[in-house]
Parts: structure tokens; C-alpha cells; sequence
């Protein structure tokens, strides 16, 4: 560790200081690393379409397909092959990356959002308030996800911010009952009965007091809702019910492949590969994003100790 | 407005409890077989603040005086009874009706670990009372920050440090600050040098009285310690089982104590000299304080009294002056302890133990 300058006043917080640990833990550093690579094939998806000269929609129906119309696997002209309709599967993957991380955040950030305050809300209000944002979440949680989904995009049709809306719709509640249970615990501390004496509102308590001791818990689990969501995008597109044809996703390239895992194993493979690799990634890092954050290393000093030596 | 920069003179009362009751509802077995208890946490109980003075508050844990501090902050809402500070009755104000009481009043808490925020940093906590008051922003509320933290003897630079950076001691002066940003009348000290260590009470106590003499502030100090109280009070209120058993001046109270309960409680505090020491009265009481669910009916103390007589189980004695005594030497009790009698002989075999 260097020598800080032992003339500094701000000491580090508990987040520099969990980012510190996330710096030095191998584990995080890969994770973070593949899904730096992830985020790149999606934003270079263009780039990578013009160099190899094939856009995600275009059809080589002469030589992406041998001539009894089976798709060509890995060569130099298409680095992943082709597809049954003689598309490229690596330009193909990497627009479908687009989908999957947008629907993924986009989806797990609404989910965080309405959970995180639904969830401090019930623990801070109690009693009515409280029975009564339960039950909901209870109700949400008891709902079948496929059903509801096949139902809805039955009566609206499928689209992106179908699959968002559903996905997110399925998920806060889960993120409400862990910030629930927090709020529950801490509204009891003595620095919440201290900002009550002050005449602290409600919405002070719950934001400024309660809120920062959630964050840690709630950014732990939107690192493992993310790949849950977007293996969820691809339950959806599988099933036809996100993204409509020809854009391509994980989840309907892997519907396409269905029929043809054993004649084209690189048209199940790489798709396939994409899903876990990402989903792995992220549940790597929210694991070690944990274990930054551990609440018994929180309570440990010794570093800040050694700073102000 | 104007009434709140008028303190009480010194001596007039600043805050009057007024029968003040609290139970806690509590709800036990299943669903079917779920009965409503209550616990009685404070039972009828009267007392005042003076302006300028110390009163402590002593009794075991669980005894309701940590409760009764909360009725006073308004962090409980009452029972039943009155609160009334500087001549408003706070009991039922709102949240909006409270605000300019709540400058006037702060608290310190026992917990020095649980009473400042982990995630925040020590200047922004001691500046709360200015931001949610509205008094005070940007350069001017850390300048202000910065001489509180003088004041109560941590080092300004410290300023953007996290809580988890202090040791216990410095927290509590952390908390003392926080308390005093506003200048409030009173403060109400919830075992505030309990969670510490020994070493370090002595200074905090100091800090609590050099601060009351600067800033002219009214202590309701909550605490199970008998040579705590002894050396920052002015008056005692002795709590046993959510009542309040006797009342003095804090001289009177130790050389003069007339509840068994006090007898019994200051022969429990130590004593420095091993010749006093051997040679005190020693009081142990049998059994456990009774559930506050279902007190005893009469004196609550009476199933654990050496004094105990048929009319202790049927009467509740009321608090007032024993005969002979100062009019401010109030006890509750239908057969005070005169000072010559000893307990510990009338409880034949157990004092003997």
C-alpha cells in the first residue's frame, strides 16, 4: 500500500473501500473484464458487421449454405458460420448482445427501483402500509411468469419494452422483500430514533438514513437479477414472445437451431455459449461484489486506523 | 415563535410529566389463539424538570425509564397522560406542531456504535439539526460543524471521517454534538457513558457538565449507575417496574433513602474502601422483578419487599412526603424505612447469606 499523505482529513468511505477490495480479488477483475467484453461486441456490433461485410439480416443463401441447404459451419468467411438461412452467427450474436444486456439492465434497473422503494416504504411506514405492500409482493411472487407473459403478449403483441416491463414487473418484488426486511431492522437503530428527535420528515429518514444502509444488500442482488434477467429476455424471445424476427437474440437464434443441434453445432454453440458466459460473469461478480461489501469487514477499522497513523 | 428563544428561569419547571402512562400492546400464540396483552411499560407517572438542574433517572433495566425519556422526545406516543414543555403540552402535537419543541429539545443515546449512521460522515451528521431545521447551509454549516466539534473535543479536520473511524468515547462526543448544534434546553442523556469504557466515562461526564454550565442546559439523565448519578445529578427519581418509588435531591436521596427499593439498590453500589465496604448494609433481594405484563396489584414492589405487610398488596402507595421529611423528598411507599432501621436484619437468613 503506498504512503498516503497522513495530512488528509477525508478518510475513505465504506464504498472506496469495498471498491479497493473489488480491485485486488482476481476473480472480479476476469468477471468484470468478460462483461467489458460483452458491452464492447454489442456497441462495436456495426463494426463488426462492416468487416466482415455481413449485416445481421442478410441472407447467403449461395454460399452460407451448402447445397442440400445445410447451414456452413466456423471458415474464414464466416468466423461462426451460418445460420439455416445462411446468416452470419457472429454478426447475429453480437447485435443480439444489444438485446440481451438492454433488456437485462433496463429490466433489472426498473425492478431495483420500484423494490428498493416499495421496500423501504413498508419498512419504515409499518402497520397498514406495511400488510399491504406485502401482500402485494406476495401476490406478484405467487404469479406464473410464463402464463402471465404468453398471456399478455397474446392480447398487446411482442415487443422490447414488452419483455422489460414483464420481466421487471416479475422481479421487484423479490427486491422489495429483501429491502423490506432491512428497513424493518434498521428503523429500530439508534440513528434513526436520533434523526427522529431532530424532526427529521419521513421521506429524510427513508432516503438520507435508511437508504445508504440498503444500497450495499440492493446493489449485491441487482448484480445476480441482471443475468436472471437476461436469461429470462431469451425464455421470452425462445418462445417468440420478445424481440419480433428478423432481429436477432440469444434466445430466437437458439429457437432457430432447435432443428438443426446435429447438423450445425455452432449454430446452438455460440449463441448458447454467449448466454452463459455472460450470465456467469455477472453472478461471479456479484458474488465478489458480496464479499466487498461484507458487512463483518465493514465494522473492521484497521484500515482507516493505519491511514490515520 | 418568540415563546421558543424564552427559556423557564432557572428552578421554574421546563418539563412537567403529568400521569404520564405507556403500554405496549402485544400480540401472542397463532392466529386463532391470539390474546392482546399489554406491557405496561410507564404506569402513572408524575415528575418535573427544572430548568438549570440535572434529574436523573435510575432503576434497573426494564424498569421504564428508558421508555419514559422516549415519551418526553415524543418518540413514543403517550398512553395515556401529559407532556407539557416550557407550558405547551406536547403529548398530542404532530409531527409539524413538534418542530419548534424538537429544537428546544435533543437526546443522546446509549449506543455510541448504533446512534450515528455507518454510512455517513461525521460532519454531515452533526450538521443535520441545521439542515433540517433550515439554519444553516454550505460554508456556514461547516464553519459551525467545525466549532462544535471544538467544543466537544474532536479534532475539525476530522470533519469528512466516518463513524467507523472513532473510537466509542469519540462517537459519544460525536452524538453530544449533534445534541447541542440547536442550543437546546433540555437534553435528555440515555445512559450515555454505559456502552463505554471506565476510562473513558469520566471524561465524557466532565464534557456533559463543563457543557452544561457554558450552554446553561437542563439534563434528564437516564442511568442504571448509583456513583454516576450521584456525581453529575441534582435530583433522583427512583423507577421501579414503570413507577416512580422515591424522589430527592441526590444527598438526600443517598444518606436519607426511605423506599426499600432505594435502600436496597444503594447498598448494591459498590464501595471503594474495603473497610466501608464490610462494614454496610448489604440488602439482596430474592426473585426476579415481576413481568411488566401482568405487575402486581397494590405496591409493585411488594412480592420483593423485606417490609411487606397485608396492605402493600392492596394499596398503591402514591408518591409523597414521608413525615419529617424535606417537602421535595418524595417517596412512595405506605412504610418508609426511617434512617437508623436496617433491612438487611428484617430479612432474617437471606442477609445473613
Amino acid at each position: 500500500m503506498k504512503p498516503a499523505a497522513n495530512t488528509t482529513v477525508r478518510s475513505r468511505g465504506p464504498w472506496e473501500l469495498a471498491f479497493e477490495r473489488l480491485r485486488h480479488d482476481p476473480a472480479a477483475i476476469a468477471a468484470s473484464a468478460t462483461l467489458v467484453g460483452v458491452l464492447l461486441l454489442a456497441m462495436l456490433a456495426p463494426v463488426i458487421a462492416s468487416l466482415v461485410g455481413h449485416g445481421p439480416d442478410d441472407q447467403f443463401l449461395d454460399v452460407g449454405l451448402s447445397p442440400s441447404g445445410i447451414p456452413i459451419g466456423p471458415n474464414r468467411v464466416f468466423l461462426l458460420g451460418t445460420d439455416s438461412l445462411g446468416r452470419d452467427v457472429l454478426v447475429r450474436i453480437a447485435y443480439g448482445t444489444r438485446v440481451s444486456l438492454l433488456v437485462g439492465v433496463l429490466a433489472s434497473a426498473l425492478a431495483v427501483l420500484v423494490g428498493t422503494v416499495v421496500g423501504i416504504a413498508a419498512g419504515w411506514y409499518g402497520g397498514f402500509v406495511d400488510r399491504a405492500l406485502s401482500r402485494l409482493m406476495d401476490v406478484v411472487l405467487s404469479l406464473p411468469f410464463l402464463v402471465f407473459a404468453l398471456a399478455l403478449v397474446a392480447v398487446v403483441g411482442p415487443s422490447l419494452t414488452i419483455s422489460v416491463t414483464v420481466i421487471a414487473f416479475f422481479t421487484w418484488a423479490s427486491v422489495g422483500r429483501i429491502v423490506r426486511a432491512q428497513a424493518l431492522s434498521i428503523r429500530e437503530l439508534e440513528y434513526v430514533q436520533a434523526a427522529r428527535t431532530l424532526g427529521a420528515s419521513h421521506t429524510r429518514i427513508m432516503f438520507v438514513e435508511i437508504l445508504p444502509n440498503v444500497t450495499a444488500s440492493v446493489i449485491v442482488y441487482t448484480t445476480l437479477l441482471i443475468p436472471g434477467a437476461i436469461t429470462a429476455e431469451a425464455t421470452l424471445s425462445f418462445l417468440g414472445l420478445s424481440v419480433v424476427p428478423p432481429t436477432p437474440s440469444w434466445g430466437n437464434m437458439l429457437a432457430d437451431a432447435m432443428a438443426y443441434y446435429k447438423v450445425a453445432w455452432w449454430f446452438v454453440f455460440f449463441p448458447g455459449a454467449a448466454l452463459l458466459i455472460t450470465t456467469i460473469a455477472f453472478n461471479v461478480l456479484g458474488d465478489s461484489v458480496r464479499d466487498a461489501l461484507d458487512p463483518r469487514r465493514d465494522q473492521a477499522t484497521p484500515i482507516s486506523r493505519e491511514d490515520a497513523a | 415563535m418568540t415563546a421558543s428563544h424564552v427559556s423557564a428561569r432557572s428552578g421554574e419547571p421546563l418539563v412537567s410529566l403529568e400521569h404520564v402512562v405507556k403500554e405496549f400492546p402485544v400480540k401472542r400464540g397463532s392466529v386463532f389463539t391470539r390474546t392482546r396483552e399489554r406491557v405496561h411499560a410507564v404506569t402513572d407517572v408524575s415528575l418535573e424538570v427544572r430548568s438549570g438542574e440535572t434529574l436523573a433517572l435510575v432503576g434497573e433495566t426494564g424498569c421504564g425509564k428508558s421508555t419514559l425519556a422516549r415519551c418526553v422526545m415524543r418518540l413514543h406516543d403517550l398512553t395515556s397522560g401529559r407532556v407539557v414543555f416550557d407550558g405547551h403540552d406536547i403529548s398530542t402535537a404532530s409531527h409539524a406542531e413538534l418542530q419548534p419543541f424538537r429544537r428546544r429539545m435533543q437526546m443522546v443515546f446509549q449506543d455510541p456504535y448504533g446512534s450515528l449512521n455507518p454510512r455517513r460522515r461525521v460532519g454531515s451528521i452533526i450538521g443535520d439539526p441545521f439542515e433540517i431545521h433550515g439554519l444553516a447551509s454550505g460554508a456556514e454549516r461547516v464553519t459551525r460543524v467545525q466549532e462544535l466539534m471544538q467544543l466537544v473535543g474532536l479534532n475539525p479536520e476530522h470533519y469528512n471521517r466516518f463513524p467507523g473511524d472513532f473510537s466509542g468515547g469519540q462517537r459519544q462526543r460525536v452524538g453530544i454534538a449533534r445534541a447541542i448544534a440547536l442550543r437546546p434546553d433540555l437534553i435528555v442523556c440515555d445512559e450515555p457513558v454505559s456502552a463505554l469504557d471506565v476510562s473513558i466515562r469520566a471524561q465524557i461526564l466532565n464534557l456533559l457538565t463543563e457543557l452544561q454550565r457554558e450552554l446553561g442546559l437542563t439534563y434528564l439523565f437516564i442511568s442504571h449507575d448509583l456513583s454516576v448519578v450521584r456525581h453529575v445529578s441534582n435530583r433522583v427519581a427512583v423507577m421501579y417496574l414503570g413507577t416512580a418509588v422515591e424522589l430527592a435531591a441526590v444527598d438526600d436521596l443517598y444518606e436519607h433513602a426511605r423506599h426499600p427499593y432505594t435502600r436496597a439498590l444503594l447498598s448494591a453500589m459498590p464501595v471503594p474502601d474495603p473497610d466501608r465496604s464490610a462494614a454496610r448494609e448489604e440488602i439482596i433481594l430474592s426473585g426476579d422483578p415481576p413481568s411488566p405484563l401482568d405487575p402486581p396489584a397494590g405496591c409493585r414492589f411488594h412480592p420483593r419487599c423485606p417490609r411487606v405487610r397485608a396492605r402493600c398488596s392492596l394499596e398503591r402507595p402514591a408518591l409523597a412526603a414521608a413525615p419529617g421529611d424535606a417537602a421535595d423528598h418524595l417517596s412512595a411507599c405506605h412504610f418508609p424505612v426511617a434512617d437508623h432501621e436496617t433491612l438487611a436484619t428484617t430479612i432474617a437468613g437471606q442477609g445473613a447469606a
